[in-house]
């Protein structure tokens, strides 16, 4: 078993392949669809930084430089001022975020994207590129990915509401799966083209 | 009638936060038939685990806790009326202590009822039975898997399926060649043959009840569960789709009569997560027993 710890090196990256089952420690940022939109349109494509989002810039490019987001809408319970509790946190469906992907990816030096269903071309080049890798967390598991998350550290954009806001986590032995390394394979389709074979053989 | 909300509450709770034995049994055997050090291993230990911890804190099993579907036998004289407001506020008292998560949504203005009650929201359906108890089989059905269960009308001609026996697995395993593994795979799929397209969904997804053993009392229909239940495996698709051994865990089929005009084959898919609980009350003695 892969145990893999942020910041993510290349070289730890690199040796990852599709279907590898990894335990992943550090600390990982949550984004789904606001979050990967704020991005790309604030710090990517943007000619400027906008002021007002500035700091928060610096503090993401440490966050992101060789490390890990998730596309997870999280159910929070408060349990305290600024303080926070992870209640289910399984992942939510990746495609979505295929527009942004790469660009975040590149400009971030991202290591991991978490999800699932997979994600598709240009996320997997910008995978083999980079290199970074989709890690598919495993469906329903919520408790125990829930469990997986020792502390929440920080919130941000917390006026996208819980489940689209960037919430800064640290995980202890998060259990994944690589389905896209940086070698250009991806499980996702592997397994569909296969499974299409098979089922033109039985029938007939 | 005695109130017996809390006895609801109790058995939402065991659908919510427990799997069936017979559903955990078939994660553990399929686990065994995966390779070592493969992501289909490791999809069914992390799974595995996640039922266990979720037994023993008593959480969801899984973050969508799903429609909650009650099918009621009740003797003749008991109010179906008193039976269903005892539903409701079952539904309602087991969001609140975070059994069920909030999951009836109003498809005009998109807002949550916030307590998993609303229009026709649970589903419950009444029957009326010979004994002098009331019987309750609860299914806690999730969206992903919903959203990738599907109809066919036959013939279909893509599929070489006519209307007849061969037609029905043809339609099936394309059905869960379609799914991949974005219904949380491995499932159980619940079909149904015949009816009309809304008779047709609901008697699939009363098929998902049955346990998983359970025999087919028609041959011909227990030879066709066996045999689409080794062709999907032999798919590879696997637990979430990372290939594997395991696609499903289980096929159950039912017939209804249909029209002359129509022949529909319904496929309800079932996550892994196959969360059914039952409750018997008897009503001679008003105990309250739970399976
Ligand atoms: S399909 Fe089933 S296991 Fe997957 S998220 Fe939905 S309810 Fe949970």
């Amino acid at each position: 078993m892969h145990k893999l710890n942020t910041p993510i090196s290349d070289e730890a990256i690199r040796a990852l392949k599709a279907g590898d089952p990894v335990l992943l420690s550090g600390t990982v940022v949550t984004g789904r669809d606001a979050a990967h939109k704020f991005l790309v349109e604030n710090y990517i494509k943007s000619d400027s930084i906008p002021a007002a989002e500035a700091d928060l810039y610096e503090t993401l490019k440490g966050l992101l430089d060789g490390g890990v987001i998730y596309h997870c809408g999280p159910v929070v319970s408060k349990i305290g001022e600024d303080q926070w509790k992870f209640v289910a946190a399984g992942p939510t469906t990746s495609i979505r975020e295929e527009v942004y992907q790469a660009d975040v990816i590149e400009h971030f030096n991202l290591k991991g994207v978490i999800g699932k269903g997979g994600m598709a071309g240009r996320t997997l080049k910008a995978c083999q590129d980079q290199p970074a890798v989709y890690l598919h967390a495993v469906g329903g598991a919520a408790t125990l990915i829930a469990q997986s998350v020792v502390e929440v550290a920080n919130v941000y954009k917390l006026e996208f509401g819980v489940p689209e806001a960037m919430w800064v986590i640290h995980v202890e032995d998060l259990p994944l799966i690589v389905t896209m390394d940086s070698h250009g394979n991806s499980i996702h389709d592997t397994v569909e083209a296969q499974s299409k074979e098979k089922l033109a053989a039985l029938l007939g | 009638m005695k109130d017996y909300t809390q006895n609801f509450v109790e058995l939402i709770r065991r659908a919510a936060t427990d799997l069936p034995v017979d559903m955990e049994g078939s994660l553990r055997k399929a686990r065994d038939k995966e390779e070592e050090g493969s992501a289909a291993e490791s999809a069914f230990d992390t799974l595995i685990k996640n039922v266990e911890m979720a037994r023993e804190k008593s959480t969801p099993i899984c973050q969508d806790t799903g429609t909650p579907i009650f099918e009621v036998t009740i003797p003749v004289g008991v109010s179906m009326r008193e039976l269903t407001d005892y539903i409701r506020q079952a539904c309602a008292i087991a969001t609140e202590r975070a059994y069920l998560r909030p999951n009836a949504v109003d498809p005009l203005t998109g807002k949550n009822s916030g307590d998993n009650t609303g229009e026709d929201y649970p589903t419950i359906h009444f029957y009326e039975g010979d004994d002098e108890a009331i019987k309750v089989e609860l299914l806690l059905k999730g969206g992903g898997c919903e959203n990738v269960s599907a109809q066919y009308k036959l013939p279909d001609s893509k599929l070489g399926a006519g209307r007849d026996l061969d037609g029905v697995r043809r339609v099936v395993l394309d059905s869960v060649y379609q799914a991949q593994g974005k219904g949380c795979a491995p499932g159980v799929l619940g079909v149904a043959i015949g009816g009309d397209r809304g008779s047709s969904y609901v008697k699939a997804k009363q098929q998902l009840l049955r346990p998983l053993a359970d025999k087919n009392e028609n041959a011909e229909l227990a030879e066709l569960e066996d045999r689409i239940m080794d062709e999907a495996n032999q798919l590879g698709i696997g637990p979430m789709g990372f290939g594997g051994e395991t696609t499903v865990l289980g096929v159950k089929v039912g017939t209804q009569h249909r029209l002359p005009a129509c022949y529909f084959v319904s496929i309800a898919y079932m996550c892994w997560a196959n969360r059914r609980a039952q409750m018997e009350i008897n009503l001679n003695t008003q105990e309250v027993s739970y399976a």
